[in-house]
Formats: C-alpha cells, sequence, structure tokens
C-alpha cells in the first residue's frame, strides 16, 4: 500500500464518565477519499478534533502529515486544511481578500499569495467575482470557494466536515468533482457526512457507532459484507444497534 | 508565520468600515451626549416662580426683593397675603414664598449693629421635587450675601465651578460611559460573532495563535476609540467651556489606560459568552447599568448605603470618573491621581490575565 497519512492507535477521549471516542485504530493513505460516518453523537466530531490538534486524546497515539497528535498540534495545524460544515468564511469580505487572508494565515508569500489567488479563481471559474462580497454568492458557490480556500497552502490532508449540507445536488455533485481533482493530485481527504451516496464516492469508509469504529473498508466490500444494496443499508444495519440516541 | 498580524488587523478594520450603520451609530453616540447632557439636560433650575409676603414695604424689602427678582434663576410672581401662601404653593403657582418680618427695619439694623435677632426672612419651598427645592434655598442664599445678615453668619465660595455649571459634571462621566459602551460592548461582539457564525473554528485549526486573533481585533477599536476621545475632549473644552485645567495630556494618557481597561473587558466578556446576544446582555446589565448607577455618574458615591460604597470601588468607570474630574474641573496634575490610575492599571492586569487563560482554556 502507498505511503499512510493519517495513522491512529487505541485513540481514546473521554468527557468525565462518558467516552465519547473508544479506542479507535486506523489509517489513511495518501490521495485516499477517506469517509468518515457516523450518527449524531457517534463520536465522529471529537475524533476529528483530535486529529486537528484541537483537542488532546486522553489515550492512544496518532499521527497526521507525519506529526503527533499530541505534542505537535501546531505543526500539524500548519499541514491541513479545515473545512467545516458551517459556512465559514467572512461575509463581508470579498472572494480576493477571503482568500488573500487565509494565505496570510498559512505563511503564504505576496508572490504565492497572488499566483495562488488566480488559480484558485480560474479553477472555480470565479475569476469575475474577484471583488464581489462573499455574502452576495450563493451557498453553493460559497461552498466551493471554501474548499478551495482549504486547500489555498497546498496541505496534505484537508479535513471536511459534513461539507455539503444544505447544499443542491447539483452542487454536491460540482463539490465531488473538485473533490476528486484535489485527491487525484495528492492531497488526501478526510471527509464526515450524512449522505450515504456520498459514501459510496469515497475510496475508504468507516462507519463509527457509539464512539467504535465498527467497519471499515471500501463502500463495495462494506456492501458485500453486510449483503447490503447500498451503503445506506450498510449504515441502518449498523446504527440499529447503537446505544447513543441522537 | 510571523507576518500574519497585520492581515488581520485589515480584516477587522475592514469589517467595521464595511459595517457604516454601526460606525455611525458609534461615532454619533459620543457627540449627541456631549450635546444632550451640555445643553439639554441640565441640573440647573431656572425659572423658579417666587412669591413674597411683606407686611410693610419699606425700602430695605424692596432692594432684597429687587434683588431677587432680577435674577436669572427666579421670576418673581408678585406680592401676596398670608392666607395665600399655602393656596398658591398647592395649585403650583409658586414654588417658593419669602415671607418678610414685621419690623424688617429695625431687626436689619440690629443685625448690623451685632445685637442678636430673630430671623429676618422665611423661606417656604415646595419640596415635592427635592432637587429644585435644595437649588432654589442655595440660589437665595447665594443672592442674598448682599444682605448684612447672610454676610456676618457665614461666606460660601465654590470652588473650580464657581457657576455650578451641570456640563462639568457630566463630561467626566460621558466618558466614563462611552469608552466601554464601544470599547467593551464591540469587541465583545466581534468576536462571539465569529464564534456564533463558525469562523472561529476555522481559525483554531489555522496555525494562528488565538491570542494574535484577539489582539488584532482590539487595535481597529483602540483607533476609533482615541478618534472618539480626541472628539470629546475638544467638544467638552470648545463646546461646553470644560476647563482641562490639569493638563491634556495627563487625561489623555489616563483615558489610554481606561480604553485598554475596556478592551479587556471585552475581551473577558467574549471568553464566558457564545452568542451575540448573551455578549450584548452581559455588557448592558453586568456593565452599563452599574455604571451609570454606580460609578457617580448621576447618584453622588457619597450618598450610597455603604455596601453599595464598597460595591462601587469594583466598577473601573467610577476610579476614571474621579480621576478625570479632578483632572479637568480641580486642575490636578497625571501624579495627584496616582491612586486611582494605580487602581485602573491593576484592574487591566487582571482582566488581561483572565481573559488569556480563559482563552486558552477553550482550546482545550
Amino acid at each position: 500500500m502507498s505511503e499512510t497519512v493519517i495513522s491512529v492507535r487505541n485513540l481514546t477521549k473521554r468527557f468525565g464518565n462518558f467516552t465519547a471516542v473508544n479506542n479507535i485504530s486506523f489509517d489513511v493513505y495518501r490521495g485516499e477519499i477517506f469517509g468518515f460516518l457516523g450518527a449524531n453523537g457517534a463520536g465522529k466530531t471529537t475524533a476529528m478534533r483530535m486529529l486537528c490538534g484541537l483537542s488532546y486524546p486522553t489515550s492512544g497515539s496518532g499521527t497526521v502529515a507525519g506529526f503527533d497528535i499530541t505534542r505537535e498540534g501546531e505543526m500539524i495545524k500548519r499541514h491541513i486544511g479545515y473545512m467545516s460544515q458551517r459556512f465559514s468564511l467572512y461575509n463581508d469580505l470579498t472572494v480576493g481578500e477571503n482568500i488573500k487572508l487565509f494565505a496570510a494565515i498559512y505563511g503564504l508569500s505576496k508572490q504565492d499569495t497572488g499566483k495562488r489567488t488566480d488559480e484558485l479563481l480560474d479553477r472555480l471559474n470565479f475569476s469575475s467575482e474577484r471583488h464581489t462580497l462573499v455574502g452576495s454568492l450563493p451557498l453553493g458557490w460559497k461552498q466551493k470557494l471554501a474548499f478551495a480556500i482549504a486547500t489555498v497552502h497546498r496541505p496534505e490532508v484537508v479535513f471536511l466536515d459534513e461539507p455539503t449540507s444544505g447544499v443542491d445536488p447539483i452542487t454536491r455533485r460540482q463539490f465531488w468533482e473538485m473533490i476528486y481533482e484535489a485527491a487525484e493530485g495528492g492531497t488526501t481527504i478526510f471527509v464526515t457526512t450524512h449522505y450515504m451516496d456520498e459514501a459510496e464516492y469515497c475510496s475508504r469508509v468507516s462507519i463509527m457507532v457509539d464512539g467504535e469504529v465498527r467497519a471499515l473498508d471500501t463502500p463495495a466490500r462494506l456492501q458485500q459484507q453486510f449483503a447490503a444494496e447500498s451503503m445506506n443499508e450498510v449504515f441502518r444495519t449498523l446504527a440499529r444497534d447503537a446505544e447513543r440516541g441522537e | 508565520m510571523k507576518n500574519n498580524f497585520l492581515p488581520f488587523v485589515k480584516k477587522e478594520s475592514l469589517h467595521i468600515l464595511r459595517d457604516k450603520r454601526t460606525m455611525l451609530i458609534v461615532m454619533l453616540i459620543p457627540v449627541i451626549l456631549m450635546v444632550m447632557f451640555g445643553f439639554a439636560i441640565s441640573t440647573e433650575v431656572n425659572n423658579i416662580n417666587i412669591a413674597v409676603v411683606a407686611p410693610e414695604r419699606t425700602g430695605a424689602v424692596k432692594d432684597v426683593v429687587g434683588r431677587i427678582a432680577h435674577n436669572d434663576y427666579f421670576t418673581f410672581y408678585g406680592y401676596i397675603d398670608q392666607d395665600q401662601i399655602d393656596k398658591k404653593l398647592r395649585s403650583g403657582k409658586v414654588s417658593v414664598v419669602a415671607v418678610f418680618a414685621s419690623n424688617f427695619d429695625r431687626r436689619m439694623e440690629q443685625i448690623s449693629a451685632g445685637l442678636p435677632s430673630k430671623p429676618v426672612i422665611q423661606f417656604i419651598v415646595d419640596a415635592s421635587n427635592v432637587n429644585t427645592a435644595s437649588a432654589s434655598i442655595a440660589y437665595l442664599q447665594s443672592i442674598l450675601p448682599g444682605t448684612a445678615s447672610q454676610q456676618a453668619m457665614f461666606e460660601t465660595r465654590m470652588l473650580f465651578n464657581p457657576q455650578m455649571k451641570s456640563a462639568y459634571n457630566f463630561v467626566p462621566g460621558i466618558m466614563g460611559l462611552i469608552f466601554i459602551l464601544v470599547c467593551a460592548i464591540m469587541t465583545s461582539v466581534s468576536i462571539v460573532r465569529e464564534k456564533e457564525v463558525g469562523t472561529m473554528e476555522v481559525l483554531l485549526v489555522s496555525p494562528v495563535r488565538p491570542v494574535k486573533i484577539v489582539f488584532a481585533k482590539m487595535i481597529p477599536y483602540f483607533v476609533i476609540s482615541c478618534v472618539i476621545l480626541v472628539m470629546i475632549l475638544l467638544l467638552a473644552h470648545y463646546l461646553l467651556d470644560v476647563p482641562m485645567s490639569g493638563g491634556i495630556w495627563g487625561i489623555f494618557s489616563l483615558s489610554l489606560l481606561y480604553i485598554v481597561l475596556s478592551l479587556s473587558l471585552g475581551l473577558l466578556i467574549s471568553t464566558v459568552t457564545k452568542t451575540q446576544v448573551a455578549a450584548l446582555l452581559i455588557s448592558a446589565m453586568v456593565m452599563l447599568v452599574p455604571v451609570l448607577l454606580l460609578s457617580g455618574i448621576i447618584f453622588p458615591i457619597e450618598n450610597f448605603p455603604k455596601f453599595f460604597e464598597l460595591l462601587s470601588n469594583i466598577i473601573p468607570a467610577r476610579w476614571y470618573i474621579a480621576a478625570i474630574r479632578k483632572m479637568m474641573i480641580q486642575g490636578a496634575a497625571l501624579a495627584a491621581v496616582w491612586k486611582e490610575g494605580t487602581v485602573l492599571l491593576g484592574m487591566t492586569a487582571v482582566f488581561i490575565g483572565v481573559s488569556l487563560k480563559k482563552f486558552n482554556d477553550k482550546l482545550e
């Protein structure tokens, strides 16, 4: 197999008596689109926060882009991109200003910033919107822009937390094309989603139930394993036994 | 990663500049408050209607009445009879009645000669409005020293603010209020807004140090506050004739300290709230109301019950207003308000320390 980008061993997070993430282990390889699935409250967000260096694990270990998640959180932050389910660009800044701001945050030089801005706008067909306030763009465009900005510094891994919630099917389709493009360029994608049809676009999928990873494989093999016709069915079979409520 | 501070300052400035309505309000509030308190709302009492009861209208009596009638604060209602006093006061036609004793001339002579005498003028005052009543008495006493009676008994001089202008009292109060309003409320709302919208999350996942994000937010508000400070001082000096006799630099540097304090207070509020509405509510309930009531802007601290007097000590505005009053009106130098300055400095340190600690705790 190819190079490991994310590697997690026995990762556990407890909040008091509550074990949000229980002893999970998995690897993610370079250029993969890794679908991280689970019902609400299954522990997805907590696990993802630990991988992004936002939260320390109670026990267990892991590396992201070659850096230790307990000791080198700051280094991890420089090598990852992040896009949350909530739209997270500045509405009162223009498209260009948003790109410039995030380029500066990730320490791109002025020259690189200019080049990357042109490149991103070109790829999105957004060049005419450079001076438009982001607030006046339709939601789908905003999400695409947010993804582009999350990759402005060419991170090794991009974490996408339910990036397509609330977006229409056509834009979702376009969004996934962008994800594929980025993955082909060698960027690893770590994505959580609610939409089971999207799970089928992933190279591999893990399904979390009650803080544990209950299944991890390619969508095709998971369907085979659970004798299901779609990822939706696989997911429902697993989630049925969940003890934690929504 | 060292150069990413300035882009943040630019970003914050853009947020503020593009929100023209808020910007306008922030800049207009100080001007409106100054003009309102300086001219429209004043604790001075004008046009007090006064009636006189005088059994004999001798030259000496007429002299005193003339003095009162010519004073700007009083409107002379006319001579009335003894039995009309109650009716006139009750109907509100007059609020003060001056009753001259019989044998007024002879008694005055006695007083001038240093002989003991009974009071010569009785003032009956409608005290249903305490402020008006006490102001009337104060004015009457300041008019009458000319008569030998008062002069012989005591002499009063009003220092620093001889005309008792209420603007002198309000300008430091407005300053104490406005910086809390602009700095604390606006910073806290702006930080909390990013939490609410979700942009804070993205910033936290980025390599920017959270402290940087916060300080970058403070800078534009600091600049705005400085502009407002200059505006207030100019208005106070040229429009309201507040003396600023303690030296402009002292007032300036203490105000800068207070601005920093208000900013750190805003930061503190932002670390304990999650929504803009909560930040606004806390700012209004925990800061604005106590500042208004307990800082001595409206009610004199000396009159508080012991508990509230002690409580007022933790209100930063109280110390700032007291110091500014000393420097603006009494002409004290910066060195003379070292105590207030130290307290403000200590409070600033505590606010910054606590909020930075809280801010970092949030991360994990």
